[in-house]
């Protein structure tokens, strides 16, 4: 009993010991998890103040107020449809078939999505298309009581009618330019898609009649409203990557519909569809379904992988290098895969030059200049490999999600390599525009969600479609001033650009540009709109 | 044998062998949950929401939790779970309790991913076939419930004897 009496709470040494030993247990892991995480927090911050990226939103673009602008749609086919959705304009069918898929599952957002979208203050006033079923469409689909949509046989009408402020220009390639340049010159803004020009000669007349009218012209890049693309930008600017010498992008596609292999629709005939007004410009054939509703297969219409799609990558990078146009352009490539009387090729690698460009350097001075961009796609095989920007101290892979992954021999990175701080395994820089917050130094577990895309669903449960914001930015400028993101400069790079890479894959040889007279170089002989255009 | 075993019994009628390894048992068990609370609560951007929008099994459910209006509610009680959980077996306090707390949280876990057949498994270190590390710690967890060890090691080891003797006194 008296042992008992002088210990607290009349316990023996050996019961506190049992009672309490818990307790430094408890401290010890406590003390443990906190220096783990604090630890990590500072390398974090250290590092993310050493590389300065700002992720910044892009700027907002203006009011939507004023008189509603009236747009006239040219060519309401796939893509037409897609924009007039951006705009706000679903046809019937369509509404009717997402409000049964939104029936079947409640977590296809696709109609809450577009019902909830802003509105642009636009009506559709009128329409053009060679296909009576599709115009017929825009006119039943939009037409309101004190809105009916006129139909017009030709683009000239439809720009000279007085009924449109704005054009959104839809259709094959061919079509592109002489209808951006009539509406320009009748006083009509433009929104084209891209590629913007399909033959060399017209994309700098085009460029003249932008100057000339003084409308806006937004060409259909609009990736460039990727959020994730500011960012890079930024990445770029504080040379994060040091002397980038190989850019290296893809297309990866492998089923029908991504080889331009399009419905054709069952009511196609001489009688629904103004064939001659279709083939405009383009060598006179007999009336062919296929050629109209798959006209991306042939260079008379179309441009292939190098105007459709390479476009898109050397937009994107672009817009984040504005490396301009190259030096010098090799292509090659074939058709190996769709041997169904296509003649554009199906596999394309194209090589641009840029001997002079530089995105900085963590070396001597003189020592890092120039760079190749590489465009490598395949219509057979849909393995996704990434866009890498490869510069001497760190790479970065864009997508929606970018990473940056430090270079094991980088200079700029050299002592914090040596120090542990940096794993050339683990991204040092992690942006995602869908998440709260900019990370460094992820997890593998984080870069595995990252990497399967489930970050997509993190903003605010919102997803935005980046034609919308596109569509807005073009319209904002019609209506507020300011120059749009992909206007007509930023166009003729991207045509002038393709073109070279559609011409190289035609000759077999490198194609030249000459920056001072702002041509590609042509050998004596040659007509190169003539080489581009051929049907062989 | 079985006179011996009697007599080196303690009140909780287990013999020092017996309580040694089921006291071992608890506080690794809360060991693993305090570690795991206390990484996240110094985190401020942990979030649950990867882990429950990858769910592979009962997809609806984890995507809910998943949702702007519930994750953070989902988020707290998880960090205030793996940390009450943890203190109560470390400690030796409401060892019951927090062993069927301990059993619904990593019920979750598992039921998010589960290792079943035709499952996809995603990041994992070993290989796993219906049973796995989170399955295990739930029967231990419910050995811990079956067997509790208050009276052999922790707080109410100290409020029971305190108690006894305030009797006995």
């Amino acid at each position: 009993m008296k042992k008992k009496e002088d210990s607290l709470f009349n316990l023996n040494r050996r019961d506190m010991l049992k009672s309490l030993a818990g307790i430094p247990i408890l401290g010890s892991i406590w003390f443990a998890g906190a220096k783990t995480t604090v630890t990590a927090k500072h390398e974090r911050e250290f590092l993310l103040e050493k590389l300065n990226i700002k992720a910044a939103l892009p700027p907002a673009t203006g009011p939507m107020s004023g008189k509603p602008l009236r747009l006239g749609i040219i060519g309401f086919g796939i893509r037409g449809e897609q924009l007039c959705r951006a705009l706000g304009f679903a046809t019937k069918e369509w509404l009717s078939e997402m409000k049964q898929a939104a029936e079947k599952n409640r977590h296809d957002t696709r109609l809450s999505e577009f019902l909830a979208q802003e509105n642009l203050n636009v009506k559709i006033t009128a329409v053009c298309d060679v296909f009576d079923v599709h115009a017929e469409r825009v006119v039943d689909s939009f037409s309101t009581a004190d809105n009916p949509v006129k139909r017009f046989t030709t683009h000239k009408e439809l720009v000279n009618s007085g009924e449109v402020d704005a054009v959104i220009i839809a259709t094959p390639d061919h079509w592109h330019a002489p209808m951006a340049i009539d509406a320009l010159q009748a006083g009509v803004h433009v929104y084209i898609e891209k590629p913007m020009t399909h033959t060399i000669s017209e994309t700098y007349t085009l460029r003249d009649a932008v100057r000339d009218s003084g409308k806006v012209l937004q060409v259909g890049h609009q990736h460039r409203q990727t959020q994730s693309f500011l960012a890079a930008m930024d990445i770029i600017q504080k040379q994060t990557l040091g002397h980038v010498s190989l850019v290296q992008t893809n297309t990866n596609r492998n089923d029908d519909n991504g080889a331009w292999q399009y419905d054709i629709h069952e009511k196609a005939s001489p009688e629904t569809i103004d064939w001659d007004l279709f083939l405009g410009t383009a060598p006179k054939v007999p009336f062919n379904k296929e050629h109209f509703f798959r006209w991306r297969k042939w260079w008379a219409y179309g441009s292939g992988l190098s105007g459709d799609l390479l476009t898109h990558d050397y937009d994107r990078i672009n817009c984040i290098l504005k490396m301009g146009i190259p030096k010098l352009v090799t292509a090659s490539g074939g058709i190996y895969t769709h041997r169904d009387g296509r003649n554009v090729p199906d596999v394309l690698q194209v090589n641009m030059e840029y001997p002079d460009f530089s995105t900085g350097s963590s070396q001597p001075a003189g020592k890092e200049k120039g760079m190749t961009f590489v465009y490598s796609a395949t219509l057979g095989n849909q393995f996704d490999r990434p866009t890498y920007l490869m510069g001497h101290d760190a790479t970065m892979e864009l997508g929606n999600v970018i990473s940056i992954y430090a270079d094991a021999r980088s200079t700029r990175y050299a002592d914090m390599l040596n120090e542990n701080r940096i794993d050339p395994e683990i991204p040092i820089y992690q942006y995602n525009p869908l998440a709260n917050a900019t990370d460094a130094v992820t997890s593998a577990t984080a870069k595995y969600f990252a990497n399967k895309g489930l970050m997509w669903t993190y903003r605010d449960g919102k997803r935005i479609d980046s034609t919308f914001l596109h569509m807005r930015e073009w319209l904002s400028c019609i209506r507020n001033g300011g120059k749009p993101s992909c206007g007509i400069d930023e166009g003729f790079e991207e045509a002038i650009s393709a073109h070279m890479a559609g011409l190289s894959y035609k000759l077999g040889r490198a194609v030249e540009w000459n920056p001072e007279e702002e041509k590609i170089v042509a050998r004596p002989g040659e007509d190169l709109d003539a080489i581009l255009l051929a049907n062989e | 044998m079985f006179t011996q075993n009697l007599h080196t019994m303690k009140s909780s009628g287990f013999t020092t062998g017996q309580n040694t390894s089921l006291v071992l048992l608890r506080i690794l068990i809360g060991w693993h949950f305090f570690y795991e609370g206390i990484l996240k609560i110094y985190n401020p951007a942990w979030t649950a929401k990867g882990y429950l929008l990858s769910a592979t099994f009962l997809k609806p459910f984890f995507t809910w939790l998943a949702s702007d209006s519930v994750i953070h509610i989902v988020d707290t009680l998880n960090i205030v779970g793996l940390l009450a959980i943890g203190v109560a077996l470390l400690l030796g306090l409401k060892i019951r309790w927090a062993a069927i707390g301990g059993i619904l949280l990593l019920a979750f876990y598992y039921l998010a991913h589960p290792p079943f057949p035709g499952f996809e498994q995603g990041l994992t270190e070993g290989s796993y076939w219906i049973v796995n590390k989170n399955l295990i710690e739930m029967a231990a967890l419910v050995v811990l419930y079956q067997f509790p060890t208050y009276a052999a090691f922790g707080l109410e080891r100290m409020l029971s004897r305190n108690r006894q003797n305030t009797i006995a006194g």
